[in-house]
């Protein structure tokens, strides 16, 4: 199993790199990827820089270029994949349609990926995208249960690459517009949910509001810890309760199932975050290079060390873990 | 310009169901999307009724199309789509990916619904090759995109656009009604039943914000174009969709009706207020947050 680990800036990519991972995805500095953020992500100099540290220790580069073009960006997202290509990277990450069209016409010699943006559940899915665009390897939404992963993996014609920790979405990636719905921005169209524009953090007579856009995301009383106004963490008014009606502050951490996920044929395990900090970036890599060497050299015996829990608990959203749609009592 | 009644995107009543495409066969849309797109446990309506009901509209002059799941999870449930898009009746409105590759190896022509990503010519172009006959603008999008799609829209195919309903913005492996409820998807009692809108769920400070409808999140506001509609035309939209809302769909529908052929829109914007569960918006078309409502006309 592939660690694949974030990078959002050079020192990320050298702190994922030192610390073990195989693989290591970036983006360029606009809105071709999924995480653009003020501050994040590469140009010229230090793209090839980046390039030339992984690759010169063996590691691959993966470039993101995974949101949704429009007609008049279209150009944008072609000359982001060219310039991918132009570097020699390992891989690209691609969601749309159009663009996988133009880079495997235009570059039919390098790898393609189809991004967790593309929206694909099933083997047929796959399908349609191996055939059409030859892709190499599919990362699958976290809508999925271990029993369904197996079930796609069973039938895919490519490898599968699945999260394994992080920032949890709750909902299918690439076909979540709530953050455009409440701010015009969203994940397909800016590549950014509940982007730092919109946010406004307002102190109270009792506490903390944080809004997005205007709209109340979450009150925070005085001594509870506000978070950040991701939209769908935020508690909210359903009948007469006052709850996380869709998610709590929380992150997704497959530890515990890394055996089943190696023993369904999971190919490669991602770490989410390219808007984390290189120290995020090197303690997740770190915990998660020793979980899955621990977990290949002796799969029956594993156990998730408490340690590790802890380390990934620390950085996780709201300090807590859950395992998502793969575990079936969370859904 | 004609108008289409889009799949019920609620867990109605079987009766509730068969009556209201009972009315559907009498009003002046001409397009109907049958079936179930968002949760497969939803079962009041079995797959060989959508087919009766199907046969029954067509008669009645209908052009009839099944739409798929939006969000295909389990085995069983691409099984189902399996044989949906075998079926040799009706051509097929394909919400996922899936739906499309097994429609095209098959070599029929399908539609895309709302939630299906087409954001670029490069992607119409390539999906008219697999035999797409019409596709949804997906709901985001703005004018300004849909006159450059229209511009590079292939020969045969026609354009969509969602022009009434509450919006589908989100899907999910939870089920947000039951967890509303205190109960797990497992056991979920099919409480969606009791909310045929939908759950409302609210700000903290009692905004109407979004609407929880099982796996689907929806927005609170009902997105309506009315005040576009003589510009939809312009641009050679062909359809305009009316996404099923529990009440007064088929006054809805006439509004709508109207609208394609009068240009003064004012009383009939007055008349659609009334109608809306919560109340209007219409960002997204006019290049907005979605959940905002923009100048129009009629104020």
């Amino acid at each position: 199993m592939e660690l694949v680990c974030p990078a959002g800036n050079l020192p990320s990519l050298k702190a994922a790199v030192d610390n073990g991972a195989d693989s290591v995805y970036v983006g360029f500095k606009d809105d071709t990827n999924a995480r653009h953020f003020a501050g994040l992500n590469f140009t010229g100099r230090t793209f090839e820089k980046a390039i030339r540290y992984a690759q010169d220790r063996g590691r691959k580069v993966f470039v993101a270029i995974n949101t949704y073009p429009q007609p008049s960006g279209f150009e944008r997202w072609k000359k982001a994949v060219d310039q991918a290509a132009e570097h020699g990277v390992n891989a690209l990450i691609l969601a749309d349609m159009g663009v996988l069209d133009y880079a495997c016409e235009r570059w039919p010699n390098l790898n393609l990926h189809l991004s967790v943006q593309a929206s694909v559940t099933t083997a047929e899915g796959i399908g349609f995208y191996h055939e059409n665009f030859a892709i190499k390897r599919v990362v699958l939404p976290r809508v999925l249960s271990v029993n369904q992963v197996a079930h796609v993996i069973a039938g895919s014609p490519v490898p599968v690459e699945v999260f394994g920790f992080g920032s949890l979405c709750v909902m299918v990636e690439g076909r979540c517009l709530l953050s455009s719905y409440a701010t015009g921005r969203s994940p397909n169209t800016y590549g950014a949910c509940s982007p730092g524009s919109h946010v406004r953090w307002e102190e109270t007579p009792d506490g903390t509001d944080t809004r997005l856009n205007g709209v109340l995301i979450d009150h925070y009383g005085e001594g509870e810890k506000a978070g950040y106004p991701t939209l769908c963490k935020g508690r909210f008014q359903v009948g007469d309760h006052t709850f996380y009606a869709l998610e709590e502050p929380t992150s997704l951490n497959t530890l515990s199932i890394l055996p089943k996920l190696k023993e369904i044929g999971v190919s490669a395990i991602k770490v989410e975050g390219r808007q984390r900090s290189p120290a995020y970036v090197a303690q997740v890599t770190a915990v998660m290079r020793a979980a899955i060497d621990s977990c290949l050299k002796n799969p029956q015996s594993y156990q998730p060390r408490e340690q590790w829990m802890r380390e990934l608990s620390g950085v996780s959203e709201g300090s807590q873990t859950t395992l998502g749609a793969y575990h079936r009592p969370w859904q | 310009m004609r108008l289409s009644i889009g799949p019920i995107q609620y867990f109605w009543e079987r009766q509730r169901v068969l009556d209201f495409y009972q009315q559907a066969a009498d009003s002046p849309a001409e397009i109907i999307y049958l079936g179930e797109v968002i949760c497969s446990k939803r079962r009041l309506v079995k797959p060989e009724d959508w087919f009766a009901i199907g046969e029954e509209l067509k008669q009645s002059g209908k052009e009839v199309i099944l739409s798929s799941l939006t969000l295909l999870e389990a085995a069983s449930e691409v099984a189902s789509l399996k044989k949906l898009c075998a079926n040799d009746s009706f051509m097929v409105e394909a919400n996922d990916i899936s739906a499309v590759q097994l429609l095209s190896k098959a070599g029929r022509q399908f539609v895309t619904g709302p939630s299906f990503n087409i954001y670029n010519g490069r992607s119409l172009k390539l999906l008219a090759g697999k035999g797409l006959k019409r596709w949804v603008l997906p709901v985001e999008l703005g004018l300004a995109t849909l006159k450059d799609l229209q511009a590079q829209r292939p020969e045969g195919v026609e354009t969509e656009v969602f022009a009434l309903g509450r919006l589908p913005l989100a899907y999910s492996a939870r089920c947000y009604t039951a967890r509303s409820l205190n109960l797990p998807k497992d056991d979920c009692q099919f409480k969606c039943i009791d909310y045929p809108d939908g759950r409302l769920l609210k700000t903290r400070e009692e905004q109407d914000f979004l609407v929880l409808n099982g796996i689907q999140t929806q927005s609170a506001l009902t997105h309506q174009v009315l005040d576009q509609v003589p510009e939809l035309k312009g641009i050679g939209v062909d359809v305009l969709r009316i996404s099923p809302q529990f009440n007064d769909t088929m006054k809805i529908i006439d509004i709508f009706y109207k609208s394609i052929f009068n240009n003064d829109i004012e009383d009939l914007y007055d008349n659609l207020l009334e109608l809306l569960p919560v109340g209007p918006c219409n960002g997204y078309l006019v290049e907005q947050a979605g959940m905002d409502h923009g100048p129009q006309q009629a104020a």
